[in-house]
């Protein structure tokens, strides 16, 4: 490689530092939107203290936080790694967004990188807040089973950040927020959230991630194996779909 | 060696021959349009520069990489306005300017460059707020922040206001005037004529003629057409050279108040150009 001599051999900008940007930016994106503030914190706090300690609903088991709370938990990974990011993808793929970004320096796998680190980070704040409240109202878990519980976690933020890059890839926009929304509202009507779920919803991972979430926190017990599989195949076949399919512009 | 060499450039969609064997230089310091109509294959040739696409054929050294493989040190030296890019953020114009800045390892200082779009007005303003063509400047803007060796503007002026698109012709001679290496596309002949030292036109997937602005297509050649009234009557002759015609009509005392000389605009010599090859 030469450039012309009068041109100073560019430095790199630390690709740690742009990632860290970049992050930042999506943060920061995310709470000036009004609708995705409600969708990440607003929905999940009103589902845990109305089904948590109003008796609006039939839940399985005396202990309703035992298992609402973690079926919140469950349902605020799915709005912020599925339906929130879905949206947002999917309105900057259409503006030219993904295009003009991975163009920069910033590079394609860099923003993949940094949406799924800004997903994550969300995450967290939001699983640490809801779960403190959750015991400031009376929900009593167990730290026995703390690693397994992440580890689903882990699993089904990655099946639903594949699943949203898919949609967000195949679908126009519009189209994309709609489908983001009633699948949305499908895995909380069927995903054993606020009321007892079927037993065949496990194949969901809602109800799986949900689920898992109970067995570990609320009763300390091991991850049933029927949810790790679900979970597993999920994220598998999410991911490779997406990686797949995946569509820039 | 030039800043863009590319040699028998092809790209295929799916059976479709989008670009059918381009052969293509722009030294450094040049500012080059691509005219050509939708569907010419302009953009896809750029974009395959730009290492947004991979070629299905021939070869294309950009900054002396191959832009498909191309990396992150090179995309640094790049700068690109994309055609379709409509980003609504809710974030202000400073602060998307100042963040892309961000991934660039000597740029230019965000209230400059921001001066420079003519938006310093509207910097605190949220992308989401500005008009279509306010958000074309804030492309314009982080098409340059980084300081790129090279700039891809794809239709650049879309949406533009007439006084804006003169400010956008200052900008570019600018940063020609500075030694960035242009390659530009544009619908608009006035300004690859106001802007290129050199010009291409793409049809159909094949570049069809190539020149200054002033000889596109045999332009210089044409000849010209003079017009004249003598004794109440309409002259016109078309001539390779008007000079010793017009010698002529001073001579024979002709009456030259409505004297007329025209060449071929660049828009007629266009026009002739793709509808040959359409």
């Amino acid at each position: 490689m030469s450039s012309g001599t009068f041109a100073p051999a560019p430095a790199r900008a630390p690709m740690r530092a742009i990632l860290r940007s970049q992050i930042r930016m999506e943060l920061v994106l995310t709470a000036r939107r009004g609708e995705a503030v409600v969708l990440a914190m607003g929905v999940p706090l009103l589902v845990l203290l109305g089904a948590g300690l109003t008796d609006v609903t039939t839940v399985p088991g005396d202990d309703r936080l035992a298992y609402v709370v973690p079926g919140v938990l469950a349902l605020t990974v799915m709005s912020t790694a599925f339906t929130g990011q879905a949206i947002t993808t999917g309105y900057e793929r259409s503006y030219g967004v993904l295009k003009r970004l991975g163009a920069s320096p910033l590079t394609r796998p860099g923003l993949l990188i940094s949406k799924t680190a800004a997903v994550l980070s969300l995450i967290v704040v939001q699983l640490l807040v809801l779960a403190a409240v959750g015991i400031a109202v009376g929900w009593r878990p167990e730290a026995g089973q703390l690693l397994p519980a992440i580890g689903v976690t882990v699993l089904a933020t990655a099946a639903y950040s594949g699943l949203a890059l898919l949609l967000a890839s195949v679908l126009k926009p519009e189209t994309t927020t709609g489908a983001a929304t009633l699948i949305y509202v499908l895995m909380l009507a069927a995903g054993g959230i606020m009321f007892t779920a079927p037993d065949v919803a496990v194949v969901l991972p809602l109800a799986a991630h949900a689920e898992a979430l109970r067995a570990t926190l609320s009763h300390g017990a091991a991850v049933p194996v029927n949810d790790w599989l679900s979970l597993a195949a999920w994220a598998v076949v999410c991911v490779t779909a997406a990686v797949k399919k995946m569509r820039w512009e | 060696m030039d800043v863009i060499e590319v040699s028998g450039l092809r790209k295929t969609y799916r059976g479709h021959d989008a670009v059918r064997g381009i052969d293509l230089n722009v030294p450094r310091g040049e500012v080059f349009a691509l005219l050509g109509p939708n569907g010419a294959g302009k953009t896809t040739t750029v974009e395959i520069l730009e290492g947004h696409r991979r070629r299905s054929g021939g070869e294309a050294r950009v900054l002396g990489e191959d832009p498909g493989t191309a990396g992150r040190v090179w995309r640094a030296r790049i700068g690109v306005v994309l055609q379709d890019a409509d980003d609504a953020a809710d974030l202000t114009v400073t602060e998307m300017v100042r963040h892309v800045a961000g991934f660039y390892p000597d740029p230019r200082p965000v209230a400059e460059v921001i001066d420079l779009v003519g938006l310093t007005e509207k910097s605190k303003a949220r992308i989401r707020t500005l008009s279509g063509g306010q958000r074309r400047r804030v492309d314009v803007a982080l098409g340059i922040v980084g300081r790129p060796e090279l700039l891809f503007l794809d239709e650049p002026t879309t949406g533009f206001d007439p006084a804006a698109r003169r400010q956008f012709w200052d900008l570019i001679r600018a940063l020609a005037a500075e030694g960035t290496t242009i390659l530009l596309t544009t619908h608009y002949l006035e300004e690859a004529e106001a802007l290129a030292d050199r010009l291409a036109v793409l049809s159909g997937g094949l570049i069809v003629a190539e020149g200054t602005p002033a000889t596109l297509g045999g332009r210089g050649a044409a000849g010209a057409r003079v017009s004249w009234r003598h004794g109440g009557v309409q002259h016109t002759e078309q001539v390779t050279d008007p000079t010793e015609l017009i010698r002529k009509l001073v001579a024979e005392d002709a009456d030259l108040t409505t004297l007329t000389v025209t060449r071929p605009t660049l828009e007629d010599t266009y026009l002739t150009l793709i509808g040959d090859h359409r």
